[in-house]
């Protein structure tokens, strides 16, 4: 049993209950799989000796036949997420050598489950990029190629270490955050699932801040079945974090029923956007039939301010953004710049963060700084959140008007090659986010389903969007998709 | 909008970042090119609608008022860059 890293989640349980194999050989396959995976870039620490120890306290409860789900299941885990004593830096440099004495809620209760820690994933800065080139550990490399070449291309971002860790079997599946369409395009990128649930399904606690309007940790799996188990053991109420829904969590992978019959699947005509590849408006006309030939109802639908998210999640992102990255000042952890004589406080400060942060980082707390500041408040930042509150309404209008979920393309294309954005100006990477962004604003569930693969062999993705609280129907429709689509591609290995 | 060079220095201060002189310039030319993509949202009729404040509705869930954490100060100091006597320590503040 050499490749038992390539196994699902679901997968995986079944012959660990059945004692086809145990949780230590199952952590070793991985832990192989990800030490000789240097060439993706997408691991930027391995806690082996930790992972041991899970998967030995696992194998105990695994045998003593009361274990969950998730029990023995080897994970990545983004580098955004507090891991007591564990390195984590959100790919920065601001957070050099820091190591919280305590544990995010998600992954706490990933560990209680029983899960295993094979390491941190690389990631953009802060969460900040579409590409993983913001990194302060260089760029993640998509196990994917364009079909001979061996131009090395983006997994996405910002999750694109957890994208390449999954989509190249270094682990069975990975945690990653999403504020504007992190999880969603970098899972279409690898060829995987990936899951953003509705705002307040998943406690923010212990994840390094983004923008916390908009922040949400999901699952990044192999199958949408995989999704539906792990972002049960994901979510749930949290007291420690105000914004976490006192809400039971639903049994997910139950839900995956595979009917969809009667389901009113709306088809919004605004992300039908300019310059779209012709072969993702078939991808998405293909999806469509599926979920029609499975008995879902195509309805044609309008989400009318669509066109204004983009730009008021670029207010909204980087003023909580600016906020958020105040507290990298140097005083309480992470990088320090040396002062001269004669300098003070301030000179502390603002080298320390001009030493620290990266560019696009600098960037968008600069822009905060600037939409939020004195005179221009109103007209950028109140702005942009009256728009939100219509973007908001669009969908509340269809879901009103008996629409169960939507369908849209996750990405206005396949994966690009590692710097071939560096000369653009930043709009152009900005738009990776044009499909994915108005459910972070709407505070709505939204998966990325692999169904296809684009001219050069790359994959494509699907996005479904769900209603509020409705990821269980949503993830059964995106079973649904999943099943009729039949992606079963898979990169070749060349690292 | 656009943004000169003296409010590129200005919203650096505010962001407290340091920036070289010499990249003022094109740091004003990269935030004008971001602000003006926003301004497509002047396009929109925003006319008696309230701006967004949270984005599921929901009541800040209150909790007694009691102590439920604290006597952590070795955890709290541990990755301090400069933590001295139970104290971060920092370039002299006060005069």
């Amino acid at each position: 049993m050499s490749d038992l890293n390539t196994l699902t989640i679901a997968a995986a349980r079944d012959g660990l209950r059945k004692g086809d194999f145990t949780a230590p050989e199952l952590t070793e396959a991985c832990l192989s799989a990800a030490e000789g995976s240097g060439a993706l870039n997408a691991f930027i620490a391995h806690t082996p000796d930790l992972a041991r120890t899970q998967a030995d306290a696992a194998q105990q409860r695994i045998s003593a036949g009361d274990a969950p789900a998730m029990c023995g299941i080897p994970l990545g885990v983004k580098d955004l997420f507090a891991t007591k004593g564990v390195q984590t830096q959100a790919a920065s440099a601001i957070l050099e050598g820091f190591k919280p004495p305590y544990e995010s809620t998600v992954t706490q209760k990933l560990w209680e489950s029983g899960a295993v820690m094979l390491g941190k994933l690389n990631m953009d800065e802060f969460a900040m990029g579409s590409s993983n080139e913001t990194s302060t550990y260089g760029p993640v490399i998509n196990p994917w190629r364009r079909g001979n070449e061996d131009t090395p291309l983006t997994p996405g971002g910002s999750s694109g270490g957890s994208a390449s860790a999954v989509s190249g079997d270094l682990c069975l599946a990975a945690t990653g955050t999403d504020t504007g369409g992190s999880i969603r395009q970098p899972a279409a990128f690898t060829g995987i699932v990936g899951v953003k649930p509705t705002y307040g399904r998943c406690s923010r606690w212990g994840i390094v801040a983004f923008a916390s309007s908009l922040d949400q940790a999901g699952p990044m799996t192999k199958s949408v079945r995989d999704a539906a188990i792990m972002l049960g053991a994901m979510a749930g109420h949290d007291p420690k974090d105000s914004t976490s829904a006192d809400l039971a969590v639903p049994d997910f992978e139950a839900a995956l029923t595979g009917d969809i019959r009667g389901k009113k699947i709306g088809i919004p005509k605004e992300y039908r956007v300019d310059g779209m590849p012709e072969e993702i408006e078939r991808l998405w006309h293909e999806g469509a039939e599926m979920l029609r030939d499975a008995g879902a109802e195509l309805v044609d639908i309008s989400l009318p301010h669509t066109k204004y998210a983009l730009p008021a999640y670029y207010v909204i992102a980087p003023a909580e953004a600016s906020s958020n990255l105040a507290r990298y000042d140097g005083v309480r952890y992470g990088h320090r710049a040396k002062i001269r004589q004669g300098e003070g406080i301030t000179q502390m400060y603002e080298r320390t963060r001009a030493e620290g942060f990266g560019d696009e980082v600098q960037r968008r707390v600069m822009i905060g700084a600037y939409v939020l500041s004195s005179g221009f408040y109103d007209a950028y930042y109140k702005r942009a959140q009256k728009v939100r509150t219509l973007i908001k309404r669009d969908f509340e209008t269809v879901y009103a008007d008996g629409i169960d979920a939507i369908l849209t393309p996750a990405t206005p294309s396949a994966a690009f090659g590692i710097g071939e954005m560096a000369d653009a100006d930043p709009i152009k990477m900005y738009l990776n986010d044009v499909f994915t962004v108005t459910v972070n604003l709407a505070g709505l569930p939204g998966v990325s389903v692999p169904t296809g693969l684009d001219a050069q062999g790359l994959p494509l993705g699907l996005q479904l969007i769900g209603q509020p609280w409705g990821e269980a129907e949503m993830l059964n429709m995106a079973f649904a998709l999943e099943n009729a689509a039949g992606f079963a591609h898979h990169a070749p290995k060349w690292w | 909008m656009s943004i000169d060079k003296d409010t590129a220095r200005k919203v650096a201060h505010l962001a407290r970042i340091e920036v070289d002189e010499a990249a003022l310039e094109p740091l004003a030319k990269d935030l004008s090119r971001i602000l003006d993509f926003m301004d497509e949202l002047n396009e929109v009729d925003i006319e008696g609608v309230e701006p967004m404040t949270s984005v599921t509705p929901m009541d800040l869930p209150r909790r007694a008022d009691e102590i439920t954490d604290g006597n952590r100060q070795a955890d709290i100091l541990a990755n301090a860059p400069d933590a001295r006597e139970g104290f971060f320590a920092v370039p002299k503040v006060v005069e």
